[in-house]
């Protein structure tokens, strides 16, 4: 029935093993989670999930049984079809490679390893080292061949670009089909953050990490993996399905502390998409989730323009951008050349070869995708101005 | 530091038959201590009665602690002397009135002018020496003269003047003192004295017959002094040096003593040593006050005829103008004339100050107080104007000028929609100051605001503090420049301006080459006083600065001054901070007009691109075009955020580019990382980037946002 496939992301460890470090406090996580994941679903009307991702924090630490119980209450209020993808974040450690097997039997089957390979794992302050990761990903690929991920991080302080480029074609010769590429970006209040404001380190200008990027771009390229998001390359078509739901402004419930959702909840008659926010801390959500059924902190209603630059900015992110079939079922009246063909900005930036808009769609050039933030605000400008002026003003009931 | 001149009009009055008027005129300056005081003893008065005499006293001073304990002293002395003390205005009335009568009561009183003044120096004296210390002696001054609330207003009211130790707003008091069984009323005027307000003070001097030079024991000469040394040397003025703060450790008085006899060609033994704060002498200054100084020339008798020394915009009453009377009387009703405009004026109050306004019938020959005469802007009260009686016509004094801005600066809101306040707070703050010229500016990038012309930078600073802690006022003010001419030489472009010579303030307006016959820009003579370790530094900074050395002389062992004729443009932005850094303090500077003088300006166009950014234009001269350019591009790249492509930074004169800086085009502008809970806050930052981008300024396709403007206009922090 439903139009669209719905994901499910569950962000609870990030913050739960912080706070809990106790397993005993695992049964109550999962209660909370089931039923949290209940009203949610029942609140969507959602019919079928189409892949579900267990990410977050460090969701391997999790009980495999967790995660099967979790997918049953999925099964249990929507389906959940054989072919949905359902993806575990894993952190490589000694513990996390050995419960694989059983994340698999819970349900999983598909993995997303964030690896470093030699690396100064001091300073990111993870607890794995190279040899944990390399073993890891063997597992993983032997348990589900072809459906691994691997993340790679680059702009790591002290990171130049020719040890990047080893760095790389090394993890590569491991990986399975299925790539992540990170700019380790500096977030406030972090001790790595501290650490480079006082000068005990330093991360790579923003001149080296472009090189970075388009070094590994090419390197990726040369290996068989194509491009299809900013951040993310895959190999014999092993596109994840949750990211491209993702990046294609589909409908997914946020489960779990801190986790995010975008979805019209149909179970309270509304027809308007909604930002939703879970609480963030665990032990408060847990209390809220015990107490009425869910930890929703906050709901904005997406407006008609709200939901149309989300539609932009994410799926400009993909290698084949906008297609006019995606855009116009968000907006069916004001069609991509409308809103931008006739500005002199939209036309430098095709002459420029750095934008395309043509037949096929909206999306950025293999030069373009590396400066999409610049682009991006004359193009929100655009689409404001247009559906501001009220040549689309009617179409809120149209929202899915 | 505060630079003041202080004006005396005293009338000496023998018991009841005295009725001559002595102005005579006190003037102090010190630079760190340094002072001049110019003073003047008038005019002897022949009445029915006998002779009064009238002193007035101009006070310039440099460090307000010592003019402002000089003052206090006086003040005091006249007190404990069992003499009228100044707030009791009874006594003053009782004198007046009879006079007015045409009785000889009147030559009891006498009349003393303070022109406190400031300067750029004062700036920094208080930096190093504590501004707490000033603004103490300052209230203690006030406390002094007289604590009615109304003083105590002002004063609170002008945090500038406390912080820099400068007088903004005239203040005028009455006291009196007695010597060898004359009483004496004097009356203080205290105005602004830097050289910025040089035009006000040498209005103030045209009225005074002598001067203090107040110099400090412990620092000797300093540039300012000089300055106000000439002007009363030049008014051919009786000048009796004083040497204050003898009472400090380092005083050495008889170094002072011959600087003073060096520069000034004083001899030695006519130098009184004094100490304000101790009260050493001071009684002595103001014996040789009486002493020296000629009587005044002017009488009751005579046509009224009064000088406007200052004006302020009252909400209720309009403009109240202080005035000192040089002849006649004026009564309350009367007809009066301002020799300027020419306007008529019906008096409608009169009184005397001290400091408060304490209202009278009639004010005499020899007197100062104000009158409001239903005046509505302080620009038909300027200083320096004539009043008469619409019956009597007089000459008006000479020297009389409108206020010439010298220096100019762009005034914008930082934010566009405090607009409105800030138009506010301008119109009030120059409805008190009509040598403000306000010129309604607009600029692509920083909005609406205006241009500014003031009287030099002290008097530009002194606005924007003003703006800033009284009216709250969050202001961008661009770097300062100076108003060009061109002689023209289209017949064409003659016609339309109807004159020759025209005046360029903005830069938009600069005329092309092909139409002018010569360009010419304002000339400051400048004097530096500095100890001779720094001899060398300071040549090659003037050197730098286009600046030609007219005199250089030892004024003692190991000081120097120097004269050099200076570009005003060369000054205006940073020259005085750097000659402070360079000699630790020790050089003191201080400047005045020298007039125009030919100059190969140029207009320097500012590229990005290839296009033209209008208002980053400038007039600079040939010679420093390209290190100004070289700077401009500098601080440019700096400031504008790179882009998706390469943008030339140039420095253009005509089609030849002097100077470029290149701003990188970035590679990557993406953030390789966006997951679930990223997309609310990624949306939320580039809505904000995109609200930006409405309000950003386009050169081209170059993006420029407002900071880089404010970055590139905005005068330097210190």
């Amino acid at each position: 029935f439903t139009v669209w496939p719905y994901c499910l992301k569950r962000c609870s460890y990030c913050n739960f093993n912080k706070y809990i470090p106790r397993s005993d406090n695992q049964d109550v996580m999962l209660e909370c989670l089931q039923r949290e994941t209940e009203t949610l679903l029942k609140l969507s009307q959602v019919s079928r999930i189409t892949s579900v991702f267990f990410g977050g924090g460090t969701p391997s630490l999790a009980r495999p049984s967790t995660i099967a119980a979790v997918l049953q209450t999925v099964t249990r209020h929507a389906g959940l079809s054989e072919e949905a993808e359902v993806t575990l974040e894993v952190n490589p450690t000694p513990v996390g490679s050995s419960k694989l097997e059983d994340f698999l039997h819970a349900g999983v089957n598909r993995f997303s390893i964030g690896v470093q390979v030699r690396l100064r794992l001091v300073v990111l302050g993870r607890d794995h080292n190279s040899q944990h990761a390399l073993q890891t990903v063997a597992e993983a690929r032997r348990l589900c061949p072809g459906r691994v991920s691997v993340d790679v991080m680059f702009g790591r302080p002290g990171q130049s670009v020719a040890s990047w480029e080893l760095e790389l074609d090394e993890l590569l010769s491991v990986c399975d089909d299925h790539v992540s590429l990170y700019q380790l970006t500096l977030e406030r209040g972090t001790q790595l953050f501290r650490q480079v404001q006082k000068g005990q380190l330093s991360v790579p200008s923003d001149d080296i990490t472009a090189v970075m990027y388009d070094s590994a771009r090419r390197i990726l390229q040369k290996r068989g993996y194509l491009q299809y998001e900013v951040s993310n390359f895959a190999r014999n078509g092993a596109i994840s399905q949750h990211n491209m739901s993702y990046w294609k402004a589909s409908q997914y419930l946020g489960v779990g502390p801190g986790a995010h959702g975008r979805f019209v909840p149909r179970g309270e008659g509304d027809v308007c998409r909604e930002a939703r926010t879970q609480t963030l801390e665990p032990d408060v959500w847990l209390r809220e989730v015990q107490q009425r059924s869910h930890g929703t902190r906050r709901r904005i209603p997406l407006t008609h323009l709200g939901l149309l630059e989300e539609v932009l900015v994410m799926g400009l992110r993909l290698i084949d951008g906008i297609t006019h079939q995606h855009w116009q079922l968000f907006s069916p009246r004001a069609d991509l050349y409308q809103i931008l063909s006739s500005s002199s900005e939209v036309q430098d930036l095709q002459q420029t070869g750095l934008l395309i808009l043509d037949d096929r769609g909206l999306r950025c050039s293999w030069q373009g995708l590396a400066l999409l933030d610049s682009m991006l605000p004359t193009l929100l400008l655009l689409l404001e101005a247009y559906i501001t002026q009220g040549l689309d003003n009617n179409s809120d009931s149209l929202q899915l | 530091m505060g630079e003041a001149r202080t004006q005396f009009f005293t009338t000496p009055a023998t018991a009841g038959n005295s009725s001559s008027l002595s102005p005579g005129s006190i003037s102090e300056t010190a630079d760190y201590g340094l002072y001049l005081a110019p003073f003047f003893l008038n005019t002897h008065l022949p009445s029915a009665h006998g002779s009064s005499s009238c002193l007035s006293i101009i006070m310039s001073i440099r460090s307000p602690h010592s003019c402002r304990a000089f003052i206090r002293h006086i003040v005091c002395r006249t007190r404990t002397n069992g003499l009228s003390p100044i707030p009791n205005f009874g006594s003053i009335a009782q004198f007046t009135i009879p006079a007015i009568s045409g009785l000889s009561i009147l030559t009891k009183c006498g009349l003393l002018c303070i022109f406190v003044s400031g300067s750029m120096l004062v700036h920094y004296h208080i930096h190093t020496h504590g501004s707490h210390k000033y603004s103490s002696h300052c209230l203690v001054f006030t406390g002094a003269i007289a604590t009615t609330d109304k003083n105590k207003q002002v004063l609170d009211k002008l945090q500038v003047e406390r912080e820099r130790g400068i007088t903004v707003k005239a203040q005028t008091a009455s006291l009196f003192y007695k010597y060898q069984g004359q009483t004496y009323l004097l009356n203080l005027i205290d105005t602004p004295g830097h050289v910025d307000f040089s035009y006000e003070v040498s209005r103030s001097i045209s009225a005074c017959q002598g001067v203090l030079l107040i110099v400090d024991a412990n620092q000797g000469i300093q540039a300012q002094t000089v300055a106000n040394f000439y002007l009363a040397f030049e008014a051919q003025l009786t000048i009796i040096p004083v040497i204050n703060k003898i009472d400090l450790k380092n005083a050495d008085p008889e170094r002072v003593e011959k600087q003073i006899e060096k520069v000034f060609d004083i001899p030695t033994e006519e130098c009184i040593r004094i100490s304000a704060k101790l009260g050493t002498n001071v009684e002595q200054v103001l014996q040789e006050v009486v002493k020296r100084l000629p009587p005044p020339t002017f009488k009751k008798e005579d046509p009224f005829k009064a000088l406007v020394f200052d004006s302020n915009f009252d909400h209720y009453r309009g403009v109240v103008a202080n005035i000192a009377l040089f002849g006649g009387y004026l009564s309350k009703g009367d007809r009066i004339i301002s020799a300027y405009l020419g306007k008529s004026y019906e008096v409608n109050e009169l009184g005397l100050l001290r400091p408060d306004e304490h209202p009278t019938d009639r004010l005499y020959a020899g007197q100062v107080g104000y009158v409001i005469a239903g005046m509505k802007e302080v620009k038909e009260a300027q200083i320096g104007d004539t009043l008469y009686h619409q019956k009597h016509l007089v000459e008006a004094f000479p020297g009389f000028k409108p206020a010439k801005a010298m220096v100019f600066a762009g005034m914008y809101p930082m934010d566009q929609s405090d607009y409105s306040a800030l138009r506010s707070a301008v119109e009030k703050l120059t409805l008190n100051d009509s040598s403000v010229t306000v010129q309604r500016d607009s600029s692509l990038a920083l909005g609406a605001g205006w241009r500014l012309g003031f009287l030099g930078l002290l008097h530009m600073e002194v606005f924007n503090q003003r703006l800033e802690q009284e009216y709250n006022a969050s202001v961008i003010v661009t770097a300062p420049t100076v108003p060009y001419k061109a002689i023209l030489s289209s017949a064409k472009l003659i016609k339309e301006h109807g004159k020759e010579e025209i005046t360029i303030v903005n830069p938009a307006q600069f005329p092309d080459r092909s139409v002018v016959k010569e360009y010419l820009e304002p000339m400051v003579m400048g004097t530096i006083i500095t100890p001779d370790d720094y001899i060398g530094k300071i040549m090659s900074i003037c050197l730098n600065r286009r600046a030609v050395q007219k005199n250089m002389v030892y004024i003692d062992d190991h000081r120097v001054m120097m004269k050099y004729l200076f570009p005003l443009n060369e000054i205006v932005v940073d020259f005085y901070d750097l000659l402070k850094s360079m000699s630790s303090g020790y050089a003191s500077f201080d400047y005045e007009d020298a007039g125009y003088q030919a100059a190969h300006v140029i207009k320097m166009d500012i590229l990005l691109n290839g296009k033209p950014v209008e208002e980053l234009t400038t007039i600079v001269h040939k010679d420093r075009a390209y290190s100004a350019g070289k700077a401009m591009c500098e601080r440019l790249q700096d400031a504008i955020p790179r882009q998706m492509f390469e943008i030339a930074v140039q420095a253009a004169i005509g089609s030849k580019v002097i100077a470029r800086e290149t701003i990188k085009a970035y590679k990557k502008n993406v953030l390789a990382k966006c997951y679930g809970g990223d997309i609310t806050r990624k949306m939320k930052l580039l809505k904000k980037q995109a609200e930006g981008k409405k309000k950003m300024r386009y050169v081209g396709t170059v993006q420029v946002p407002k900071d880089a403007f404010i970055n590139v206009l905005k005068r330097k922090d210190k």
